[in-house]
């Protein structure tokens, strides 16, 4: 099948690849650009594995195709922190056991990160609610709450310390 | 240095991170930054991909398969069929179970969504391109899918192979799609009791057929190196080493030349323990083409072909006198196991240890029976996060409990207490056979219902009822009871064995000089933490702080032997065998502190992280100072360097217990159950990582939840797989899965050197009968003894209707 040029902007490097125009975003993003952290784990838009951020919203990348996200900005769980500095939901996770084999890890946390930002106050079950589209098997959820909770009011702590240092 | 202080004893042992630390986990650094390592991230250079052309149908004959038009494809390079792999040997492969599956459809096909070809190319879409145009003609056979139909006379016979064939793997098979029987007990003298018993009940207990559905489905990268002759195969297995044995058996590859190495594995909950037809046909592709060849499985394939768990019909007897004191129980079980027999259980059990259903209970006399049959849906039959049947028999005297409760007019909490080994019994022999090794049942009992409030429960609920009587509620409360006997850590060599490899497992401990160490392990992580959690049995046996022993598993170029991860054997097993590398650690360490300390070995004692001289603890010499001494100093007598390797064959099962209670409100109106508290108190002997065990019950209760409330692998007659995607297959999401409240007791395992029992199987085995009981127990008053699981919506309301609750 005939390849075509899509440009997008993966965690803040602009990347052209030329796919075939039925190249789901999922696989341009593991396998021509080596995101491996978004995974597969249904392929029909249930499990939420997949869950990457596009142009500020919440995307299941394996029911995307890569044309579709041409001049998207991308955001994978690769991209909100580094090994020196984790960002806070990567961080409560660890801390407080939000996972277990690891699979479900990415994408849950990438949902988190939009959560966070549609809503920096929630309550448990409003995070419950806002996470729904994400599977887990292993947790049974109840500490991937609570690490979000916890990133809630670790976000919310460190917003307050830069205002602090600007005032 | 006087103004250094020096460590207490407490911050000594406290440094170490050791044996009931709630340790972080060293696994998470990676997965929650997106590097973790699964199959499917896996890129060799040249790598081709692969995937099945699947049967449409249940049961069929193969007229035809025409792969010129595939072939014809640019992109797609091979396909393979039976007929390609018979040359070869491979077309069909043996089962874990002693029978053999066919690897690709030969003459026929058994099971929707069995395989028929496979296709390899280029990436993943050529090669979807050439599957569809792999032409297949099937000409369709009539369908068995009721297993109490599969040895009717006139039933079609599926297994046209062996259909001769009055021996099986395990005994006479009576008929050609008959299995085996399996029995344990005493048939006459438990058949003499349930008829001269005061109270029988009777009831037929059906725990239906689902699927473990790992979030991250089965796949391999499959190597042939033919410059080396050496085939490396990344994949998901649960037991490594037994899949290199089984692939040099079948494929004669020697066994020094085949490297089997389980990456990350994204859950496994049993689905991984088989050998499937991927693994078979990406290694054949790999020598055939002379590239790495990737399989990895979707969803609906996963749901509809890789091993599926559970389908037992499982009718039992239980007797007590009026008093409830219950004198025998009788169990015939009907095991659906679908078109070849791949149950993943050890060899002498074909019924797994389904022997275990006398439960909690001192039932004096017991009797089981279980007949496998052939049906034409998918082969497994798979411990889905348990041990062998556990959470079948578990469920069954689960049930039976409260269906004689009910019978005798008694509450089952209080039948339950009457009747459970005490603690003086231990070690208790079984009615079935089984030599439980520890337990508190009635403790842990009496905790729990104090806990939960057990009384006011039953007043809230009486309150409920006489409201939806007084037509002022239509809402209706249970209260679900377990209490479970697992049997885990399969399993003493003198009777475990898959393959005839013995269940042992393996660790391998070497210290380097400046007092690090790595650990190696025959099991392999699927989420478990045992990177963790192992390192912590090390730190308190050696002394060597936690972090600083890395732990590897899953490669059997380096790992020692071990029969792998399921059945909740890596603790019991392996854990066992890491002490005790551990304790030849410190022997030699013992004798190397002697000599630099100039004292005799028995003056020596061992303290936390250290040998010191009895009576002068400041005379003494950490592991670490003894680790650099095994590398630079020449003691006589002694080999240089620290190093040790257990293989350990535990000389008993495991016997993990536990209290559960489940409390639900459910709307008789639409069949909506609302859970209302969850509460687990589970004995696991010594606890490593509280944590980490808080973790696995959390998420075992949830896979309770999904299994007992909605989740299951449904046929229609024709054999159509109606549950083949997540929209279909039920699994809870974080909005209707609730907070859990864990507890426990801890009555160590007097066999285990560290007491240890295992836990993470624990929680669905116990709460599956917690959340089925809670159903059932609404509708008691209304006259219901059993409905079946799951228990969703539909099939509640149903009830309700059945009973006439409806207007």
């Amino acid at each position: 099948m005939e390849k075509i040029n899509v440009i997008m902007t993966v965690n803040g490097k602009e990347e052209t690849l030329s796919v075939e125009p039925r190249t789901l975003l999922v696989h341009a993003l593991r396998e021509h650009l080596d995101y491996t952290g978004a995974h597969i784990g249904c392929s029909s838009s249930h499990c939420g594995a997949c869950t990457i951020d596009m142009n500020g919203k919440s995307v299941k990348s394996c029911t995307v195709f890569a044309p579709q996200a041409e001049g998207s900005e991308i955001l994978t769980v690769e991209g909100i922190g580094s090994p020196d500095k984790l960002h806070a939901i990567q961080e409560m996770f660890k801390e407080h056991h939000g996972l277990q084999c690891g699979y479900c890890t990415p994408g849950m946390i990438m949902r988190s990160y939009r959560f966070l930002q549609e809503n920096p106050n929630p309550t448990e079950e409003e995070v419950r609610f806002g996470i729904s589209g994400n599977l887990c098997r292993c947790t049974g959820y109840q500490n991937i709450v609570k690490s979000i909770m916890a990133a809630a009011d670790k976000i919310r702590d460190e917003a307050n310390v830069e205002k602090k240092e600007i005032a | 240095m006087d103004d250094v202080k020096t460590p207490s004893r407490e911050e000594r042992k406290s440094a170490l991170s050791g044996l009931g630390t709630s340790r972080k986990r060293v696994e998470d650094a990676r997965f929650t930054q997106g590097k973790g390592n699964y199959v499917d991230d896996i890129k060799l250079k040249g790598m081709l991909f692969g995937d099945f052309v699947r049967s449409p149908v249940a049961h069929a004959r193969l007229k035809n398969i025409d792969t010129s038009a595939a072939l014809a494809l640019p992109g797609v390079h091979a396909v393979l069929t039976a007929a390609d792999l018979e040359p070869l040997g491979l077309h069909w492969m043996p089962t874990l179970a002693g029978d053999k599956q066919m690897v690709l459809a030969d003459g026929k096909v058994l099971f929707q969504g069995q395989e028929v070809a496979f296709v390899v190319g280029d990436d993943r879409y050529a090669v979807a391109d050439g599957v569809s145009l792999v032409e297949v003609e099937y000409e369709e056979l009539p369908v068995v899918t009721d297993p109490f139909k599969a040895e009717l006379k006139d039933a079609p016979i599926l297994r046209e192979d062996i259909a001769d064939q009055k021996e099986g793997a395990h005994g006479a098979r009576r008929h050609p799609n008959h299995i085996f029987t399996w029995e344990a007990g005493e048939k006459e003298q438990t058949n003499k009791v349930l008829e001269e018993a005061e109270v029988v009940a009777d009831e037929m207990v059906y725990y239906h057929r689902t699927h473990p559905c790992p979030l991250e489905t089965c796949g391999c990268v499959a190597s042939m190196d033919k410059v080396n002759g050496k085939l490396t195969v990344w994949g998901t297995f649960q037991a490594p080493h037994a899949v290199r044995t089984v692939a040099s058996l079948i494929s004669s590859i020697p066994e020094h030349n085949i490297r089997i190495i389980s990456p990350d594995i994204g859950g496994g909950f049993g689905n991984k323990v088989g050998v499937y037809p991927g693994y078979v046909c990406s290694i054949v592709a790999s020598i055939v083409t002379g590239v790495p060849i990737k399989w990895v499985e979707d969803r609906m394939d996963n749901l509809m072909a890789t091993a599926f768990a559970r389908d037992y019909w499982m009718h039992g007897k239980i007797s007590a006198t009026k008093e409830g004191k219950i004198t025998g129980l009788w169990c015939h079980t009907t095991a659906d196991h679908g078109a070849f027999d791949a149950c993943a259980d050890p060899t002498k059990f074909p019924a797994g240890f389904m022997n275990i259903c006398t439960g909690s209970y001192d039932i004096p006399v017991a009797y089981l029976a279980v007949d496998g049959v052939y049906t034409n849906k998918a082969p497994g039959g798979v411990a889905y996060r348990c041990s062998f049947r556990v959470t079948e028999a578990s469920y069954f005297i689960e049930r039976m409990i409260e269906v004689l409760a009910q019978k005798l007019g008694m509450d089952s909490a209080e039948l339950r207490s009457k009747n459970f080994i005490k603690k003086e019994q231990f070690p208790y022999t079984s009615a079935l056979g089984w030599e439980y090794d520890s337990g508190d049942y009635h403790q842990a009992w009496e905790k729990a219902m104090k806990s939960v409030n057990y009384k006011q429960l039953r007043e809230d609920q009486a309150k409920q009822l006489q409201s939806f009587k007084d037509g002022k509620s239509r809402k209706l409360m249970g209260i679900g009871l377990s209490h479970f006997t697992e049997i885990v850590g399969a399993g003493p060599v003198k009777n475990c064995d898959i393959l005839g490899l013995g269940m042992f497992d393996a660790c391998e401990i070497r210290i380097h000089p400046t007092g690090s160490a790595i650990a190696r392990l025959g099991t392999i992580s699927q989420g478990q933490g045992h990177a963790t959690t192992f390192a912590q049995i090390l730190a308190s046996e050696i002394g060597i702080p936690a972090s600083d022993i890395t732990l590897e598993e899953g490669d059997t170029d380096t790992a020692p032997y071990g029969l792998g991860t399921y059945g909740s054997r890596s603790t019991p097993v392996a854990g066992a065998a890491t002490a005790m590398a551990g304790r030849k650690i410190r022997a030699k360490a013992q004798m190397i502190a002697a000599y630099l300390l100039e004292v005799h070995d028995d003056d020596l004692e061992w303290d936390v992280d250290r040998f010191s001289v009895k009576g002068a603890p400041e005379k003494f010499k950490t592991m670490k100072e003894i680790a650099f001494a095994s590398y630079n100093q020449a003691i006589p007598g002694v080999e240089p360097g620290l190093e040790a390797v257990s293989y350990y064959d535990p000389p008993n099962m495991t016997y993990p217990n536990g209290a559960y209670v489940v409390v639900m409100e459910i709307d008789v109106d639409t069949g909506v159950s609302d859970i209302k508290q969850v509460y687990a108190l589970d004995d696991c002997g010594t606890r490593i990582n509280p944590m980490i065990i808080e973790g696995q019950v959390h998420g075992g209760l949830t896979e309770a939840l999904a299994i007992s409330m909605g989740q299951e692998i449904a046929y229609d007659e024709q054999g159509n797989v109606m549950t083949g995607t997540l929209m279909d297959f039920f699994i809870p999401t974080a909005w209707e899965t609730p907070n859990y409240e864990t507890d426990y007791t801890e009555t160590p395992s007097p066999h285990h050197p560290i007491g240890a029992k295992g836990v993470g199987e624990s929680p669905n085995v116990g709460g599956v009968s917690a959340f089925s009981n809670a159903v059932h127990d609404a509708f008691k008053p209304f006259g219901l003894t059993q409905a079946h699981m799951p228990h969703d919506h539909w099939r509640v309301w149903k009830i309700a209707k059945d009973l006439g609750l409806h207007s």
